[in-house]
């Protein structure tokens, strides 16, 4: 294939297509069977669409291979597309002003790309592209040639662990499944990623649909499960659109339904989606919402993978983890353990978010320090301004500051810094964020997620949340940081599932490191950062204002007066605090403080 | 809407019995999940409408008020946040004479609402108008587009 082919790879990721992928695709396609070349040429050249390969703040990215070198044009909008065809792909030199530059490299060349290697690369619609790269082969061996314990001992020894955030081997769960002896068995892809900033799993589910499916029937020959679902949240239209498309072309060619590869036995998976709430990611509730009820948690006196989906053994991971699994086949166990740490073998995927240069999604071994990958992947703070801490594992993770930047990314590693692996979010913030802000934001989410079921989880992280809230609007009092520290540690020991035991997390986190920020806004009540807008006055600097008036046009309270050439003032009483006028003041005669 | 209902019970026996995936119907078909629709379905299918404003509740997709013409779903993740999406959504709400505590305005044209993240984290701040994601917005963009939609009226 490499030889005399030029193949115009097109970005097709949510991102891309809202920077107008489909559009820059659709114009490749017009060129190549455009009438006045050769035949020849459009046999050896072709557009094709694949998933997202993580850069999305540079969509629509295009990567041109020809003979099997790569070139990557970044922002790539449909009316430069005739001057890339004419001059790169009919000409042969690239159009180097549009290429990817240094930051891209380094963001690309400093990741490890296993379950996400098909990303970027192949078709995501196209059955034949991912049978191309040796897909459903490891599953095709695992039914035919291979007995359930052999698959089991195998993931075992791979250290493969759950990647949905608590990191439970993944061999042991199939192992408890597969010890029931049941006729009725299910397997469950969780892909229902809430966590603000995490989006590992969408891109996996929209670049890569058919590794998923992949990793569930390999599952389901582990543990003798004869049907699957998978759990995905709604609002991810597109990759429920891939997936159902995959679902239908696997079902076509017999790799689910009846008796798949010759095998005997039967696989049906279908969609099931998710209708809304963060904590159908906890285990137990998600089982209960796939009965159709509140998702509420249960009591954990078995396990989901002994007693979940109507009473029986049913095995639920995360769609990366999933993906994960047919690499593992295929390369073998040692291999992927040989990827990572002592105690979790392969890769994490990262979703890099905030205030670092190159944001997006990453792919690092386990054990990777936090400074590659906010430094070498993520090219370091934006503006260069100051680190100042990276909020890790979603709203009920923990925030580290800059002396943790060494810490390794593995499960025990991240625990032993004060946070968790989660989902894999990673928001970094700078000098400009506010630690009390932050934290108030995580809790604003869980506490409106909470389920309401068991009373410190419901009642006390309301209570958190008011206290935070009173200190960022300068009512703090003395012994509230105490009092948050002593709520947040009886929320984490008295509540009934995962989702109450680390939903104190952000605070608890970011009193251990950042208590001085806490008292700054009680004792002197002053925001640093300044982000909190009750402790903010917005005024104007007389000497530098030229009276322009833009700010009184932006204003959206009309709280700014003040004649045309002639200094303005703004009305305190007015005042919303938007920050409009600061942030279109050209002179800088805006002051904040 | 008889005709309707009949389709959505025909259904639920299909799927085993499932309440959820009832009221996942219900909101396919009305765009919310009417009341009276509830009380309906609970007396034909014996099931006590509790159950079911018990589920329609608990989730954030089912909505039990009537919803916009144009819905725009404000992303309120972590790095959206970070990138200001807290002034969009103010904003927003202002702008479109959205009634406290309400989503929707007076004259149903929108809805404003959030979502905790739409996992497009790398065009933040994003913006949901109508199923199609929006990365990297701010205030202006976001009004000349609502100008937009009022425009097509």
């Amino acid at each position: 294939m490499d030889n005399n082919s030029v193949v115009i790879k097109v970005c097709s990721g949510t991102g891309s297509i809202s920077a107008g992928g489909a559009e820059v695709l659709h114009a490749f396609r017009e060129l190549v069977l455009s009438s006045d070349l050769e035949a020849s040429f459009q046999d050896r050249c072709r557009a094709d669409k694949v998933g997202c390969r993580g850069f999305c703040a540079r969509d629509v990215l295009v990567d041109v291979v020809i003979d099997g070198e790569k070139t990557t044009y970044e922002r790539v909008k449909s009316d430069m597309v005739p001057r890339i065809f004419e001059e790169h792909i009919l000409g042969g030199s690239p159009v180097q002003e549009w290429t990817a530059d240094e930051l891209h490299q380094s963001f690309q060349d400093n990741q490890k790309k296993v379950v996400l290697a098909h990303c970027g690369e192949i078709d995501p619609e196209d059955l034949d592209a991912y049978l191309n790269v040796k897909g459903y082969e490891a599953a095709r061996n695992a039914f035919n040639d291979m007995q359930p314990v052999e698959i089991i001992e195998k993931i075992k020894r791979s250290k493969l662990r759950g990647r949905g955030g608590a990191g439970f081997s993944t061999g042991h769960k199939w192992e408890f499944a597969y010890k029931v002896d049941e006729k009725e068995k299910y397997v469950v892809c969780n892909g229902n990623e809430s966590d603000p900033g995490a989006f590992a799993d969408r891109c996996i589910m929209e670049g890569d649909p058919h590794a998923v499916i992949e990793g569930m029937m390999i599952c389901a020959r582990a543990i003798g499960a004869g049907k699957g679902y998978i759990y995905i949240r709604d609002g991810y239209s597109l990759a429920v659109k891939r997936l159902r498309l995959a679902l239908k072309q696997c079902h076509e060619r017999g790799f689910l339904g009846k008796n798949i590869f010759e095998s005997g036995q039967d696989l049906d998976i279908r969609l099931y989606p998710a209708p809304g709430a963060f904590i159908c990611g906890e285990a137990t509730a998600l089982v209960q919402s796939i009965e159709g009820k509140r998702a509420m948690p249960t009591p954990r006196l078995t396990r989901t993978s002994e007693n979940g989906i109507r009473g029986k053994p049913t095995v639920i991971n995360n769609a990366e983890t999933l993906a994960n699994v047919p690499k593992i086949l295929r390369n073998g166990a040692s291999w992927f353990a040989g990827l990572g740490t002592d105690t979790s073998g392969g890769t994490k995927v990262f979703s890099l978010t905030g205030k670092v240069k190159s944001n997006g999604l990453v792919e690092v071994p386990m054990g990777a320090t936090l400074r590659d990958v906010v430094y070498k992947v993520g090219g370091g703070i934006d503006q260069d301004r100051a680190f100042k801490g990276i909020q890790l594992g979603g709203p009920t993770g923990g925030c580290v500051p800059e002396s943790c930047l060494d810490s390794r990314v593995d499960y025990e590693s991240l625990a032993v810094a004060g946070t968790i692996m989660g989902s894999g979010g990673m928001v970094v913030l700078d000098e400009t964020n506010c630690i009390v802000d932050t934290a108030k934001f995580f809790l604003d989410i869980t506490q409106a997620e909470s389920c309401g079921k068991c009373t410190p989880c419901r009642i006390g992280m309301r209570r958190m949340y008011e206290i935070l809230e009173r200190i960022t609007s300068g009512n703090g009092r003395d012994g509230d940081v105490e009092l948050l520290e002593d709520l947040g540690s009886h929320i984490r020991t008295t509540s009934l599932c995962g989702f109450g035991m680390t939903a104190p997390n952000p605070v608890l986190s970011t009193v251990r490191f950042f208590r001085d920020e806490y008292n700054i806004h009680i004792r002197d009540r002053k925001c640093p950062a300044l982000v909190c807008k009750s402790l903010l006055t917005f005024s104007c600097i007389e000497e530098t204002c030229t009276g322009c008036g833009m700010c009184k046009r932006v204003c959206p309270a009309d709280a700014i007066r003040g004649t045309r050439k002639k200094p303005h003032f703004i009305d305190q009483e007015l005042c919303v605090k938007c920050g409009s006028c600061f942030d279109s003041c050209k002179f800088g005669a805006i002051l904040k403080e | 809407m008889d005709h309707v209902l009949d389709k959505v019970i025909e259904n639920y026996h299909e799927n085993e019995g499932n309440a959820l995936t009832l009221l996942q119907d219900l909101e396919e078909n009305f765009g919310y999940v009417p009341q009276e629709s509830v009380y309906e379905l609970s007396d034909r299918l014996n099931i006590p409408p509790s159950r079911f404003f018990g589920i329609a509740t608990f989730f954030s997709q089912l909505h039990l008020k009537p919803r916009g013409k144009n819905i725009i779903t404000v992303c309120r993740g972590t790095p959206c946040h970070v990138k200001g999406s807290e002034k969009i959504l103010s904003r927003m709400r202002m702008e479109l004479d959205i009634p406290p505590e309400e989503e929707t305005s007076e004259d149903r044209m929108f809805t404003v609402e959030e979502v905790n993240c739409v996992g497009a984290c790398g065009m933040a701040p994003v913006v949901v108008i109508n199923q199609q994601v929006q990365g990297e917005v701010n205030i202006k963009k976001m009004i000349k587009q609502v100008n937009e939609l009022r425009a097509e009226e």
